[in-house]
């Protein structure tokens, strides 16, 4: 069924995401164990992570999460997920020379396996001439594979732990999102942006219940973003 | 093992709208833009919605709190590590309550 070549790319590219795969994996132990202090089940966790798999969206919504279902909400949550994965679209697009003009329905299907970090594995090697669905596919199956067992050991080792505010643990997600907010610094660029989002949703959390603040700051802050790199350009051409 | 339909529901929608973007990138990767006002917005969101999240609770912290973020920011600069700079905020934020006994 599947060619030599095939089954070597395939192997290329798990090789190619073994160094990301590492930061893969803390990050799954770190989502796991938060995972367990936002009230999730273990089913939960092995669902969340084995169907949505996609790490930001899934921090995310550990905040949103409640323990008790009637208060779950279920809507932000679908949205919350929708915008913070909106990026993909730019990321997947760039993977369209890969593929065939009559095999793109299947490849809609193996567009699941995408992370940042098999992407930018494949798009590394696609600039330098290489690079193919097998490839991807290699370093997909084996983010897949370390994000899923992290999660259930994180979940697991959070099992150690009765009451999580008696050690500090509830500052586990604020500490989490500040370092996963400072990982994406690109530059002064990004100073305005994140600065408006912080100012609208302190704004909006002080004046609206529930989690509209993530929503409002996330949206004013990505437009100013836009609406300064827009202008820089038209500066400067 | 257990969860419940509001959790299902959840857990699903979330999957479809993932994978319905994921897919879409590709099929409609002809059309998309790849500069200018949409493509920039798109690339800013990740970061804002981050920073959203994080604000409010810094704000609303007590001194414990503030401490302990700075904690986290500078272990997490200075290693590039998430997990050390989880543990550093945690560690800090446990030690300075029981100091300051809040």
């Amino acid at each position: 069924m599947f060619s030599s070549s095939t089954i070597d790319q395939f192997l290329a590219g798990a090789r190619a995401c073994i160094p990301v795969a590492i930061s893969v994996a803390a990050y799954g132990m770190v989502w796991g164990m938060l995972a367990r202090t936002a009230g999730l089940s273990l089913l939960e966790v092995v669902m969340m992570s084995g169907l949505v798999f996609a790490g930001s969206a899934q921090f995310v919504a550990l905040d949103l999460w409640t323990a008790t279902p009637t208060t779950l909400p279920i809507g932000p949550l679908v949205l919350a997920a929708l915008i913070v994965n909106l990026r993909y679209l730019l990321l997947t697009a760039t993977l369209r020379p890969l593929y065939p003009d009559s095999g793109l329905g299947r490849g809609a299907l193996s567009m699941y396996l995408v992370t940042d970090e098999n992407w930018a594995m494949t798009v590394a090697a696609m600039s330098r001439g290489g690079g193919s669905v097998a490839f991807l596919m290699g370093g997909g199956v084996l983010a897949w594979i370390s994000w899923m067992t992290t999660n259930v050991t994180g979940f697991g080792l959070g099992s150690a732990i009765d009451d999580p505010s008696r050690w500090g643990l509830d500052f586990a997600f604020t500490a989490t999102f500040l370092a996963l907010l400072l990982g994406m610094w690109r530059g002064t660029a990004d100073l305005l942006p994140w600065l408006v989002a912080a100012l609208v949703a302190i704004a909006t959390a002080s004046s609206l219940d529930g989690s509209w603040h993530i929503l409002a700051g996330g949206l004013a802050g990505s437009l100013a973003g836009a609406i300064l790199e827009v202008r820089k350009h038209a500066n400067q051409s | 093992m257990q969860t419940s339909p509001e959790a299902l529901v959840a857990i699903i929608g979330m999957a479809l709208v993932t994978i319905a973007i994921k897919a879409g990138g590709l099929l409609l990767a002809d059309r998309l833009p790849r500069d200018g006002f949409a493509a920039a917005w798109l690339r800013h969101i990740p970061g804002a919605v981050l920073a959203a999240l994080v604000a409010p609770a810094l704000v609303s912290g007590s001194t414990a709190e503030m401490i302990a973020a700075l904690a986290t920011g500078t272990i997490f600069i200075t290693t590039r590590n998430l997990f050390a700079a989880m543990a550093a905020g945690v560690l800090t934020v446990y030690l300075t309550r029981l100091l300051l006994g809040n």
